[in-house]
């Protein structure tokens, strides 16, 4: 695969007049080779093979024995998968929408000359910068049944306070959700916040002049034409959701059971420590195939938007 | 208007003034304080974590924690802490951002300067890299790590960082580039200039603020990056974010929350100090890809 994608690279340069051609002429595609044989050997060349891998029984290591689409059909009737999905749903979801409205309103909040609005921007948007690792060892001892925030709530005077969504199977994805709030609602907050010192101050003064309150300047007219970013925020705490590895492996680590598994957490179990990289394999594929079904209409009106400019 | 009218609506002013900076104040501190919790609780001894509350005073500067954390708190087999990892993610960060940056450089250089036939597509189908799960390409990559010999080393994580962060890095350069204006470089084209020449001399004596934006997103990627960590490393390869989950996974001798907290600041030490000295670079890094498309 390697050697044809070398070979394919060296056709596509013009070799048939060499005499007639300088050092500069082939000097551009030869830089972008090294990429160019990454990217399709690497990306496109392993997409397929994880593809063509989903369709086998691979168990410990590949084996090219196809059985159709079973491994899929055992993915859907998988119960710890079907867990994940939904788990996906909710945890993707939840934490988009809280981190949009959070994100929006804390922008809002900051854009009106605030004395001391760099300082407040760094705390916010600090969370961005640690490994979701770290963050989950923070949270894993915040949200700690016995000793995090419960028994402060109770050393506070609040005897009945109870907290222990980290041990409850039903709200540990809660927990998740928490954490990665905290994580990412200061980046949407950045991304609105140059969104909003891009709108025009001409547009703002007009409709203040015809007497509308700041409310409906921001419903009407400031919000509206932020769609672009709404829409790139939509798309990046999209893929955030559905890449969300490290932040299970370190708060949860699945548990309790299986009960706060994720999509990635599922694959990369069954296929580096379960043995079962053929079923491994296919929920991989299925996970592309959620990032392509929100990329595919993103990128496509954005390349539309580049060419109409 | 009239002046009563007048009155009320700056009192009102003030009311919501004073409400918006309370607001912020305290956002501000529910941010702050997951940061402050892992600093209290690593500066405690156990005895005061089982007393104490979350945000109680540790009763000494205690630094016992700390030292444990770096070098003898056991992660997984080793005891050794995280020390001897913390230097296997520099190993692996300093030659991954190094290369992919000049990469992305000089691929962005040749797609907005140099166009060639299909040049446009190929950006097309590397944005595609920005995006894809990367658990697609955990098997085949195991696989082909293997094939190479560089299975469980730190140059097969370096390869590993370098070809999926091209993608990142391709397209900061590019979208600097392109407003670099075309006749400049047709100009010294026609002078006689050649590639190397006209990058060296024109493109890159412009570059430094991508560069900054390049290095520190690569940076913070690459150091926070756990998914290849944890798939392609060896027991003494791994990067600082396995080891620390290991450390704090490890349940050998009872918990020593203090020590975690500890582990976990010095693992996210790197990426904190570069984000409060060049913040402003990083959240232009941040927004880059986003706001202009």
């Amino acid at each position: 695969m390697n050697n044809n994608a070398a070979k394919a690279e060296s056709a596509a340069t013009p070799a048939g007049r060499p005499a007639r051609l300088s050092l500069a002429d082939w000097m551009p595609k030869l830089v972008m080779a090294p990429t160019v044989v990454t990217t399709i050997v690497c990306i496109y060349g392993y997409m397929i093979w994880t593809a063509v891998l989903s369709f086998t029984n691979s168990r410990m290591l590949p084996t090219y024995k196809f059985v159709g689409f079973d491994q899929y059909e055992k993915l859907f009737n998988n119960d710890r998968w079907m867990v994940a999905l939904s788990n996906l749903g909710v945890f993707g979801g939840l934490f988009i929408l809280i981190c949009l409205f959070l994100g929006v309103m804390l922008a809002i909040f900051l854009d009106q000359k605030i004395r001391v609005e760099g300082a407040i921007r760094t705390i916010y948007l600090y969370p961005m910068a640690i490994s979701f690792i770290v963050t989950g060892t923070a949270w894993k001892w915040l949200l700690n049944p016995t000793n995090g925030i419960e028994k402060m709530m109770i050393e506070l005077g609040f005897e009945d306070f109870k907290f222990d969504w980290l041990t409850d199977p039903d709200m540990v994805v809660y927990c998740l959700v928490i954490a990665a709030v905290w994580q990412a609602s200061g980046f949407v907050m950045a991304l609105f916040l140059a969104g909003l010192r891009g709108v025009d101050g001409e547009m703002i003064k007009a409709a203040q002049l015809d007497g509308a309150s700041i409310f409906t300047t921001y419903r009407r007219i400031i919000l509206p034409s932020l769609k672009p970013v709404f829409f790139s925020a939509l798309v990046i705490l999209s893929h955030i959701a559905i890449k969300s590895f490290d932040l299970v492996a370190a708060l949860t680590n699945g548990g309790p059971g299986y009960s706060s598994d994720l999509p990635a957490n599922f694959m990369y179990a069954h296929a580096f420590t379960r043995s079962q990289i053929g079923l491994g394999a296919a929920s991989a594929m299925v996970m592309l195939g959620c990032v392509l079904a929100i990329l595919v209409p993103y990128l496509y009106s954005e390349l539309r938007g580049e060419r109409h400019e | 208007m009239s002046n009563v009218a007048k009155r009320q609506t700056s009192t009102l002013d003030k009311v919501l003034r004073v409400a918006l900076y309370a607001t912020l104040l305290s956002v501000a501190f529910i941010y702050l304080a997951p940061f402050l919790v892992m600093l209290l609780t690593s500066l405690k001894d156990v005895e005061e974590i089982r007393t104490g509350t979350l945000l109680s005073l540790p009763g000494s500067l205690n630094l016992d924690a700390w030292s444990k954390a770096w070098s003898s708190a056991c992660t997984g087999g080793q005891c050794e802490g995280i020390g001897p990892y913390f230097m296997n993610s520099f190993q692996i960060v300093l030659p991954a951002v190094a290369i992919s940056t000049l990469l992305g450089a000089l691929n962005g250089y040749v797609i907005s300067h140099w166009k060639f036939k299909g040049s446009d597509l190929f950006f097309a189908a590397l944005l595609v890299g920005c995006f894809i799960p990367f658990q697609v390409i955990l098997l085949p990559m195991a696989r082909t790590l293997g094939w190479l010999g560089i299975a469980n080393t730190t140059t097969g994580l370096v390869f590993v960082h370098v070809v999926y962060g091209v993608a990142f890095t391709t397209l900061f350069f590019r979208n600097f580039y392109q407003s670099i204006p075309g006749e400049l470089v047709k100009a010294a084209r026609l002078d006689g200039a050649g590639f190397f020449t006209i990058f060296w001399r024109i493109i890159l004596p412009v570059s430094t603020p991508i560069i900054v934006v390049t290095v520190i997103w690569q940076f913070t990627q690459i150091w926070n990056d756990f998914l290849f960590g944890v798939a392609f490393s060896g027991f003494d390869t791994q990067p600082v974010t396995v080891a620390l989950n290991n450390l704090v996974n490890t349940s050998f001798g009872g918990k020593q929350y203090n020590v975690d907290m500890a582990a976990a600041i010095i693992a996210a030490l790197p990426t904190l100090v570069v984000y409060v000295l060049a913040g402003k670079y990083f959240v232009r890094g941040l927004t880059a890809g986003s706001v202009k498309g």
